[in-house]
C-alpha cells in the first residue's frame, strides 16, 4: 500500500521467506506483543541459537508458562508446551527425568517463573536438573495491565505502586548462583550476539543453567515511569549497560533510573553433578544398577 | 574509507556487500533496525504496510553500505527485516 507523497526511492525488496521461518510457526505471525516489545528479538536469538547448536530440532523442547513470554511457546516449531501458570519448571523437571535425551529449555517471564513458580525455580536449581531456565524480565506483569511484579525495581510507578513501589525486588542472577544453577547470565534485548552465544553455551551445558534478559515493556512498565517507547528504552540500555563478568552481587542490583548502570555479562560458569548424574551414581552403590 | 596506511591484507580481505529483505506486513514500526544498524543503512520511510505502520527504507546515498551484519534480523522483533550475501 502506497500514500501520497510517498516515493519509490530506497524501497527494500520484499522478502518471501525470512531465514528463521522453518523454526517459527509462520501461520501464527504476526504475534501479540506490542510493537517495541523485547520478546521478538529473544525470540530471534533463541531461535539462531536452537539451530546454531548440534542438537537435532526433534530433540528440542519448549516450555512456557503464562503471560506474555509464556505465547512464545505457541511461535516456535519445536515441540512446545504451554503450561500453566508459574508450573513450567516442574513439567521441565518431568520431561527431562522421563526422557534424558531431550534438551529441555523454559523459556518464561519473570512474574511466572518468580512470583507463583518461585519455589519451583528454587529447587530445580537446588536438584540441578539438567533445564534451562530463560526468564525474560520485564519488571512488571505486562499481560494483565502492569500491575507491580517480584523484580519491579523500588520507586517504580506501576498500576499497582502508584507512589512507586516500596518493596526489594529480587536480585535474579544472585537468587539463581545461591540456589546452585552452574551458568548465570544476564543480557539485554539489544545484546543480541552475546545472548545468542550465551544460550548456545547453555542449551549444550549440562545442569541447571539461567538466563535473564532484560526487555523494554514499553506499555505496561515504559508508560508509568516515562522511559518512553521501545526505542528509547533500547536506546537507556545502550547509554548505561555495562559488561562485567565478575561483577559482586550487591552491584547486579537493577534500578532501571537514573545514573545506575545495568551490569551485564557471563557470571556464573561452574561445574556441579547434575540430578540425573547423582540418581545414577547412588543406584549404582547401593546396586540396584549395574 | 581512508586508511592512515594501506593494511597489508587489503587485496585478500574483502568488505562483505549485503541486500536486504522485508517482509512489509510483519513490520510494526518500532525503528530498531533503523536505530543500530551499525552503517545507518536505513531511514524511515512515509510508505505504510496495511495495519498503518511506517516501513523502514534505505536511506539516499547508502545503497551499496550493508555488510552483512545480520545485527537488523537478530534484533527486529517482528522477523520482518533480514539479509542475505549480496553480490
Amino acid at each position: 500500500m502506497s500514500v501520497k507523497g510517498a516515493g519509490d526511492e530506497g524501497r527494500i525488496e520484499t522478502g518471501e521467506e525470512h531465514p528463521l521461518d522453518h523454526i517459527l510457526r509462520r501461520d501464527r505471525l504476526p504475534h501479540i506483543w506490542c510493537p517495541g516489545c523485547g520478546l521478538g528479538s529473544a525470540m530471534t536469538c533463541f531461535a539462531q541459537a536452537i539451530e546454531g547448536v548440534d542438537i537435532p530440532l526433534k530433540k528440542q523442547v519448549l516450555l512456557s508458562g503464562i503471560g506474555c513470554t509464556g505465547r512464545i511457546a505457541g511461535y516456535v516449531n519445536v515441540d512446545s508446551y504451554h503450561t500453566t501458570h508459574g508450573r513450567a519448571i516442574p513439567f521441565a523437571t518431568g520431561l527431562k527425568i522421563a526422557n534424558p535425551e531431550l534438551c529441555v529449555t523454559v523459556f518464561s517471564g519473570d512474574g511466572d517463573l518468580f512470583a507463583i513458580g518461585g519455589n519451583h525455580f528454587l529447587h530445580a536449581a537446588r536438584r540441578n536438573v539438567d533445564i534451562n531456565v530463560i526468564c525474560v524480565n520485564n519488571f512488571n506483569y505486562g499481560m494483565t495491565g502492569g500491575q507491580q511484579g517480584p523484580t519491579t525495581p523500588v520507586d517504580a510507578k506501576t498500576t499497582t505502586t502508584r507512589y512507586g513501589s516500596f518493596e526489594h525486588p529480587f536480585n535474579l542472577p544472585y537468587l539463581a548462583a545461591a540456589t546452585g544453577a552452574v551458568y548465570v547470565s544476564r543480557w539485554t534485548t539489544l545484546h543480541c550476539r552475546q545472548l545468542e552465544k550465551s544460550m548456545e553455551k547453555a542449551l549444550q551445558k549440562k545442569g541447571f543453567t539461567f538466563i535473564e534478559i532484560i526487555s523494554p515493556c514499553p506499555t505496561g512498565f515504559g508508560r508509568p515511569n516515562k522511559l518512553g517507547e521501545g526505542l528509547e528504552e533500547l536506546r537507556y540500555y545502550r547509554e548505561k549497560s555495562v559488561i562485567k563478568n565478575d561483577a559482586s552481587w550487591d552491584e547486579m542490583d537493577l534500578h532501571m533510573r537514573g545514573e545506575e548502570p545495568i551490569v551485564v555479562g557471563d557470571f556464573v560458569d561452574t561445574e556441579r553433578p547434575t540430578y540425573l548424574e547423582l540418581e545414577e551414581q547412588m543406584l549404582r552403590k547401593r546396586g540396584f544398577m549395574k | 574509507m581512508k586508511y592512515w596506511r594501506r593494511p597489508l591484507d587489503k587485496d585478500e580481505i574483502k568488505t562483505p556487500k549485503g541486500h536486504i529483505y522485508l517482509i512489509p506486513d510483519r513490520c510494526k514500526g518500532c525503528g530498531f533496525c533503523i536505530e543500530f544498524c551499525p552503517k545507518g543503512v536505513l531511514e524511515e520511510s512515509k510508505e505504510i504496510n496495511k495495519k498503518g505502520y511506517h516501513l523502514p527504507k534505505i536511506a539516499d546515498g547508502k545503497e551499496d553500505d550493508c555488510i552483512n551484519c545480520n545485527f537488523c534480523m537478530l534484533i527486529c522483533p517482528e522477523f520482518a527485516i533480514y539479509t542475505e550475501e549480496g553480490e
